[in-house]
């Protein structure tokens, strides 16, 4: 089983577009497993018609609780909490769960034992049927920690399954930026393949989450995205790959269709013929090749 | 006035609006000191800008600040004294992301594990740990013409982005909301780096896109902002033109206040693309900004 990861460092550049349409293609040759591994904002279910089959709870973190009866409002927790999540009050302090990094320093502080840690629930994860194979995804609830930890969930439930029914390949739909949830979404990938665009950003960004690939020894494959709003730059990033010995497997043209099919909840390719369509297997092909040979 | 702008998803134009704004109420501030106060956006005396989307900053590439600050930041991990330390192994019990471990006759710090919470720090009975810097990344701080501007950047290879979001809001944002216009460009998402970001704000402006991606990820910020922290609202809906209606009835629905409304249109896209402001490519646009401004004052009132 191969694992390939879907990442672009900014936001927008057509991650889930991308993973849609691979899915697709891909299943009509193999096997496959999907992984939406954007646990804040996921967006592959939009465009997959999932039939949730298996819902659980995920337990994030703990967060410090304080006993008002007992605190006597000492104010020696606030002293030693870094995340100001202690809220002063004159009878008793109260936690904020917000900010409360669930570290503990405050219980073992108080002098008074009036503080202890409980569990909370950060959000649930899901396994669903669609039409191109099994997908897990997951919702972090709003404001909650530990989203690296919810990918990392969601990716193991997707890998056992994988290797349960031998699927040949697992594609993992990831999160913007290049922090926690990026490296747990990269973790054990065989492959990443970057949505970039030919915009001042999309390729700061992309040479950023290059070097996260590079840092954990994730090899990278590079597609240009809305490639044709500035062809220049479309170039430059084409040299600066081959300079780096990357290879771009596809460049896509920016048309209205990629957004008419998301409003249809389709993938692009599974929705109407055109360049944007044909650019997609091309981009396919090639990661294919790339990836298995 | 303290303004963060947000989105849950991606690429809606966060940094576009962000940074649009900044220049529209930058400039008429500057042209309109020691003229009559109905000018438009002249209630502020300066614009700070913070761009804390740590892992991409992009705002930069629009502003071309010129740094004259720059200082590595990160958090505070635990360097064990052996000629204290007894092995008792109470360091590794305290703490709750087991970043520190006591095998035998060694103690092992993973630092990629540590929060810098101090816990350990505390509870050794020895005074045996101390605590040093690990830097994970860089604050910057310097001008962009008119507008005071900063910019956290995450390590290539680090986890946390939140230590350097806070420690840059520590140096600008002002601890008594003032006359200047602070804005706080956020990252994507509604995790921990979002909340940490919107902490402390006055106004969360929404930037969206009016598809179903946009208006899933739109529903998740709002959650964060508005029913978590407490935080007023507001919509800019980019790229009006292709999509749907569900941005527009859900925030009918919900009593969210579209603020404006950018159309779809190739010249943003491309000017986007070369790293030049709308402001500058575009200049009807200095004045929709300016309504922008306003009308989001008035929203906060009301």
């Amino acid at each position: 089983m191969k694992q390939l990861v879907i990442l672009s460092g900014k936001g927008g550049t057509g991650k889930t577009t991308v993973a849609a349409a691979l899915a697709h293609l891909a299943s009509e040759e193999m096997d496959i497993i999907l992984a939406d591994a954007d646990v804040d904002a996921s967006n592959l279910e939009l465009v997959l018609e999932p039939t949730q089959i298996h819902q659980e709870d995920f337990t994030g973190g703990q967060i410090a609780i304080i006993d008002a009866d007992a605190c006597i409002a000492c104010g020696i927790c606030a002293e030693v909490c870094r995340f100001d999540a202690l809220i002063p009050g004159d009878e008793f302090y109260d936690v904020d769960p917000i900010s409360c990094e669930g570290c503990a320093s405050c219980v073992y502080q108080c002098p008074e034992d009036a503080i202890h840690m409980e569990k909370q629930q950060a959000g649930c994860w899901f396994r669903s049927d669609t039409r191109f194979g099994p997908l897990f995804h997951a919702h972090l609830f709003a404001a909650q920690e530990n989203s690296g930890q919810l990918v990392t969930l969601v990716k193991q439930h997707a890998r056992l399954l994988a290797m349960d029914t031998d699927a040949k390949l697992l594609i993992v739909d990831g999160p913007p930026g290049i922090g926690c949830p990026v490296i747990s979404a990269s973790a054990g990938a065989d492959m990443a393949l970057l949505v970039t665009e030919p915009t001042v950003s999309g390729v700061h960004d992309m040479e950023r989450v290059l070097g996260t690939t590079e840092h954990f020894g994730v090899p990278a494959l590079v597609c240009i995205n809305k490639a044709d709003i500035n062809p220049a730059r479309t170039e430059e990033i084409v040299s600066y790959c081959a300079g780096r010995g990357i290879e771009v497997v596809g460049t896509i043209p920016f048309d209205t269709v990629v957004t008419r099919a998301m409003v249809q909840g389709k993938p692009v390719t599974d929705f109407e013929d055109g360049p944007v369509n044909e650019a997609m297997r091309e981009v396919w092909k090639r990661t294919r090749e790339a990836l298995l040979g | 006035m303290i303004i963060t702008v947000a989105s849950g998803k991606g690429g809606t134009g966060k940094t576009t609006v962000a940074i649009n704004l900044a220049l529209a109420v930058a400039s008429a501030s500057e042209s309109a000191s020691g003229q009559p106060q109905e000018v438009a956006g002249a209630a502020h005396k300066g614009v700070i800008f913070l761009d804390c989307d740590v892992e991409e900053p992009n705002a930069g590439l629009f502003l071309k600040p010129t740094f004259t600050q720059r200082e590595e930041v990160g958090i505070l991990i635990p360097e064990v004294d052996f000629d204290k330390c007894t092995y008792c192994g109470r360091c590794a019990e305290v703490c709750q992301y087991h970043a520190i471990a006591v095998v035998g006759q060694k103690v092992l710090v993973f630092p990629e594990l540590c929060h810098g919470c101090g816990s350990c720090t505390l509870n050794c009975p020895e005074g045996a740990i101390h605590e040093v810097l690990k830097t994970t990344g860089t604050i910057e701080i310097g001008t962009a013409g008119p507008i005071t501007f900063g910019q956290g950047t995450l390590n290539v290879g680090e986890a946390m982005s939140p230590p350097i979001i806070r420690q840059l809001k520590q140096r600008l944002v002002p601890s008594e909301p003032g006359e200047e216009l602070v804005i706080i460009d956020a990252s994507p998402g509604t995790a921990c780096p979002v909340v940490e970001a919107m902490q402390g704000s006055e106004f969360v402006l929404m930037v969206t896109e009016p598809t179903p991606f946009g208006l899933h990820d739109l529903r998740l910020a709002v959650q964060v902002a508005r029913d978590e922290l407490g935080i007023p609202v507001g919509v800019v809906i980019n790229r009006v033109g292709v999509g749907d209606k569900g941005v527009e009835d859900y925030c009918a629905a919900e009593g969210v206040p579209i603020l404006m409304r950018i159309p779809l249109d190739r010249r943003i896209a491309v000017a986007y693309s070369e790293g030049i402001p709308m402001v500058e490519a575009l200049p009807e646009y200095r004045q929709q900004f300016l309504a922008l401004y306003d009308r989001l004052k008035e929203a906060m009132v009301s």
